[in-house]
């Protein structure tokens, strides 16, 4: 058995060295057909590298699962200013472990997708915002790049193509904040972590106030090996809309949690028998959060029904996210995970927007007056209309991503909350 | 002139050129959105969100105070969704704000009171304990009340983005956040950091000067013109119980946009000091000076005119008096026979520019109306310091008027030779002890008149104080004076002594009252920053 856990249903494009150490080393790397996708991106256009990438439908990983392509089409076609090309690797979502493996285990191939990414907006700086917690995974990318410039694959004249592209890696300092697009560009500028507000949108006004265009590593990971294979290639896998394969972090009461690269629209429950193993200890589902801790979290009768993709997401009422997979069974104590991912949340509010800034600690508190016996059923109403209040009402999405839990736990499984309210109302008659 | 965009707001149509926010173009038909981080003199980070505001086709409600207008837009700021957002928002702002309005200095003027009693829930739900930072002296004239703060971060801006003296920034993070200061002098040390406890919307940072020194809905506001230098900075005068409790500025773009520097906003101590002349004084033939009333006053220096003839008059006047002060005394000294008319001022070293406003600037001429005396045809004596320059004064033998100068530097036998000496001041002074006639004045606090600044721009203060016994405005008194000499009308208000200063004098011709308003007019086209 390989890399923590496999499974025979999985296509590993992205993911396919992982656990293996050699593969790190650009030789190996390059033995193996690394950056072969990179010099054929030079010999095309900058456009004819987007359209490939626009062919593909690929979409962005990050979560927001915005189509990449059109993304950098916005950029400005004649750059009269720098462009930049933002690597968002502050990969810090509850529940998401997809963009440290693919850095600790392939370094090179982001390395690639980020050169002929920068290649395709024309862009001759890409930074790599990398977590900062991430220790092991910043000493293996530093080596990574600073082998790509030795080899000649980035820096001046790229493969004597005359094409200049720094990399630059920067590591984040430890605030989830600084994973929002306009949060890292303001962490990266050296400015507080606080997102900016759109518009201007990055691909007019972004990094240092200059072009930018942000994207997830395990987006940037897939671009080798479309332009390589070509878009067509890449919708082997997938749905019509959503194509391609997608790393899915599988944590909880699973009995193999892991990273698995599966085609999108693969069945959620299959996901969770089959490939994962099934539940621990052959317990019962009671409930899944899909795309990590910011997404409504779904009950096991709309868990058997999920399919793994952007629309069969919304389908049943929540998102794919990053594709996070959080698994609870029926031990699981709804609430406690709930007030844990609130606190979170609140302690990782910037604190610009008062809706967010006030709203996440005020329902944290809330949520843990429950926990511990003290809440009334008054408080669930008043969480539910205040969550309401912050949702779309502020700079950017961390609001809404404390209301979607909170929100779709007391709809889905009020009967947790009220018990803890009566055993509380119970020992406090007692 | 930009292109105009018309758009609907609350079912008004308005046209305002491209680029307006829909919140500024709210303000022209009337409609003020509630905020709190926007300013209209830094950068809008749209970080309190209570002026989101409902456009149709939006996805979501939209910050008012950096959407920009587009062609046929149609706003509401009044509708379900903005005014529960603006509850919701409220709500918020409660969660963690202490309600300590009793014995807050903001309460009656705090945007939060206001907001919340207009929009706000009637009863919070709220029951979880309060986080707790306390309060932290900032260093200069500012506290810092760190639980009232509703972090709009307008002071951090403010010192970043005008003053451009970083000295203020935020700590922590979500409601964690609190505004701090770098460094042990915090803001000791700055120009202008009393406007960031005007631009609090809150009373997170209040003026320890002010602190708990009188309630807001008990303080009179008198439009006013700063006096502390010739920049003439548009200012309010606070008072209440006839003493000046503090000094804000009041908005003119054209000379002082929102701001005004700390050295002006503190300097109102001597406007109330208690000690004023409050009857004019005759000396008698025995030498010594008493009380007596204003008729017998003016009638016994008319006699001794009379007496000595007219001719060689020498006059000192302070360029803290008014346009029509000086103008009246310029009258009557021509009305006398003419002769010298000098002033003395005070100039700093240097300018103090407020970096993000250039045009405000604390002037190295420290006093109101500079420019105004020397139209009126006064000459600048004396040095820097406002000594020296009166030798010939002090020992003329003709006629000698003061007016408003302490002569703190002359020595007592100040005027012993003078044929007649006329003293006009608020306060006694030792080198006035040899004048004949003593005539108490108001200061520019208690009464009408108008200054003009560096730029030549004449600006109207309206009196503020009562005056304190007998005190009157020296255009009144001269202008008696002057009248009685020329056999013409004397001026029976500051708006006729102004008139009867632009028949005279070819610099202020065919201005009036009306003209100058309350934003002030400038004399002529050539807009030059002297040096004076």
């Amino acid at each position: 058995m390989a890399y923590p856990y496999v499974s025979d249903v999985e296509v590993r494009v992205i993911s396919k060295y992982f656990g293996d150490p050699a593969h790190r080393r650009i030789d190996t790397y390059v033995e193996r057909g690394g950056y072969k996708a990179l010099e054929k991106a030079l010999t095309l256009e900058p456009d004819g590298v987007t359209d490939e990438i626009k062919a593909s439908g690929l979409r962005g990983r990050g979560g927001a699962g915005f189509p990449t392509g059109i993304k950098w089409s916005f950029m400005p076609k004649e750059p009269t200013r720098p462009h930049y090309l933002l690597c968002n690797a502050d990969e810090s979502e509850p529940g998401t472990f997809k963009d440290r493996e693919l850095m600790r285990w392939d370094p090179h191939q982001l390395i690639e997708g980020c050169l002929i990414g920068a290649y395709a907006i024309r862009a001759q700086h890409v930074y790599i915002y990398c977590r900062g917690e991430f220790f092991e995974v910043n000493q293996i990318l530093a080596r990574a790049v600073e082998d790509a410039y030795m080899k000649g694959y980035a820096g001046e004249d790229i493969l004597g193509t005359g094409t200049t592209i720094d990399i630059t890696i920067h590591q984040g300092a430890g605030a989830y904040i600084c994973g929002e697009e306009t949060g890292l560009m303001s962490s990266l500028e050296g400015d507080r972590g606080e997102p900016r507000v759109k518009p201007p949108f990055p691909a007019a006004v972004g990094v240092f106030g200059m072009p930018s265009t942000i994207n997830n590593v395990e987006t940037l990971a897939a671009v080798p090996h479309i332009v390589l294979n070509g878009g067509e290639w890449y919708r082997q896998w997938g749905t019509e809309k959503s194509p391609g394969t997608k790393l899915f972090c599988v944590s909880g009461h699973v009995r193999k949690p892991g990273n698995y690269e599966l085609p999108l629209g693969f069945p959620l429950i299959d996901l969770i028998e089959n490939v994962c193993g099934g539940i621990r200890d052959g317990n019962q589902l009671k409930a899944v959060i899909p795309g990590g801790s910011s997404v409504p979290l779904i009950n096991a009768e709309d868990a058997r029904k999920c399919e793994l993709d952007y629309e069969g997401c919304v389908e049943v009422g929540t998102m794919l996210g990053c594709a996070s997979v959080i698994v609870m069974d029926h031990k699981a104590d709804i609430v406690k995970q709930i007030r844990r991912m609130v606190d979170f949340y609140a302690h990782e509010s910037c604190g610009q927007c008062t809706p967010c800034r006030e709203g996440s600690a005020w329902t944290a508190r809330i949520l843990r007056r429950i926990e511990e016996g003290q809440g009334t059923e008054e408080d669930l109403d008043t969480l539910m209309g205040m969550t309401e209040q912050m949702v779309g009402t502020t700079i950017c999405v961390l609001s809404d991503s404390v209301a979607a839990p909170v929100q779709s736990s007391i709809n889905k499984f009020r009967g947790d909350y009220l018990e803890l309210i009566r055993r509380g109302e119970q020992a406090g008659v007692a | 002139m930009a292109e105009l965009v018309t758009l609907t707001i609350d079912g008004q149509e308005v046209s305002v050129p491209r680029g307006t926010t829909i919140l500024e173009a709210a303000k022209k038909i009337g409609k003020q959105v509630p905020h709190y981080c926007y300013h209209p003199g830094m950068s809008s980070p749209a970080m309190c969100r209570l002026c989101l505001v409902e456009v149709e086709g939006a996805p979501k409600s939209m910050p008012s105070c950096v959407t920009t207008v587009m062609e046929d837009q149609i706003v509401h700021t009044e509708s379900k969704q903005a005014v529960g957002n603006r509850e919701g928002v409220l709500e918020f702002y409660l969660v963690n704000h202490p309600l300590d309005c009793p014995i807050c200095d903001m309460s009656g003027e705090c945007d939060l009171q206001d907001y919340v009693h207009a929009e706000g829930r009637a009863h919070g739900r709220s029951e979880e304990p309060k986080r707790v930072f306390g309060r932290d002296d900032f260093g200069g004239d500012v506290l810092f009340y760190g639980d009232r703060c509703v972090m709009c971060t307008r002071c951090v801006r403010f010192m970043n983005e005008v003053e451009q003296d970083q000295r203020l920034t935020v700590v922590e993070r979500g409601n964690r956040s609190v505004i701090d200061t770098f460094f042990e002098e915090g803001l000791e040390g700055t120009h202008w950091h009393g406007n960031i406890v005007d631009i609090c919307p809150v009373g997170a940072l209040v003026s320890k000067e002010f602190l708990y020194k009188a309630r807001a809905w008990d303080l009179e506001h008198t439009p006013s013109i700063c006096p502390s230098c010739s920049q003439g900075c548009n200012i309010e005068l606070h008072t209440r119980d006839n003493l000046i409790q503090r000094m804000k500025p009041r908005e003119n773009l054209e000379v002082n946009g929102w701001w005004m520097c700390d050295y002006g906003r503190h300097n109102h101590e001597w406007m109330n000091r208690g000690i004023q002349l409050e009857d004019p004084l005759v000396r008698t033939l025995d030498g010594a000076t008493g009380p007596v009333k204003w008729r017998d006053a003016l009638d016994q220096l008319l006699q001794h005119v009379g007496v000595i003839g007219e001719g060689r008059v020498k006059a000192v006047a302070t360029p803290f008096a008014s346009n029509e002060d000086l103008g009246a005394l310029a009258e009557l000294v021509g009305a006398l026979g003419g002769g010298d008319m000098v002033y003395r001022s005070v100039r700093s070293e240097e300018e103090i520019v407020l970096k993000g406003f250039p045009t405000l600037a604390r002037r190295k001429d420290l006093a109101p109306n500079t420019s105004g005396a020397e139209l009126i045809g006064f000459t600048r004596v004396g040095d820097d310091e406002a000594t020296g320059g009166l030798e010939d004064i002090a020992t003329h033998d003709g006629i000698v008027i003061i007016m408003g100068d302490e002569l703190s530097d002359q020595a007592e036998d100040f005027g012993r030779e003078a044929g007649l000496f006329v003293y006009l001041g608020d306060r006694q002074s030792p080198a006035a002890s040899n004048a004949h006639f003593v005539f108490p004045l108001t200061t520019f606090a208690e009464q009408e008149g108008s200054f003009t600044n560096i730029a030549r721009r004449v600006q109207r203060f309206s009196p503020a104080l009562e005056p304190p016994g007998m005190a009157r405005p020296g255009w009144l008194i001269l202008g008696a004076l002057a009248a009685e000499l020329n056999n013409g009308d004397a001026p029976r208000t500051a708006a006729e002594a102004f008139s009867g200063l632009a028949s005279q004098i070819e610099a202020f011709a065919g201005l009036t009252y009306q003209d100058i308003g309350i934003r002030g007019a400038v004399l002529n086209e050539t807009f030059v920053l002297s040096e004076c």
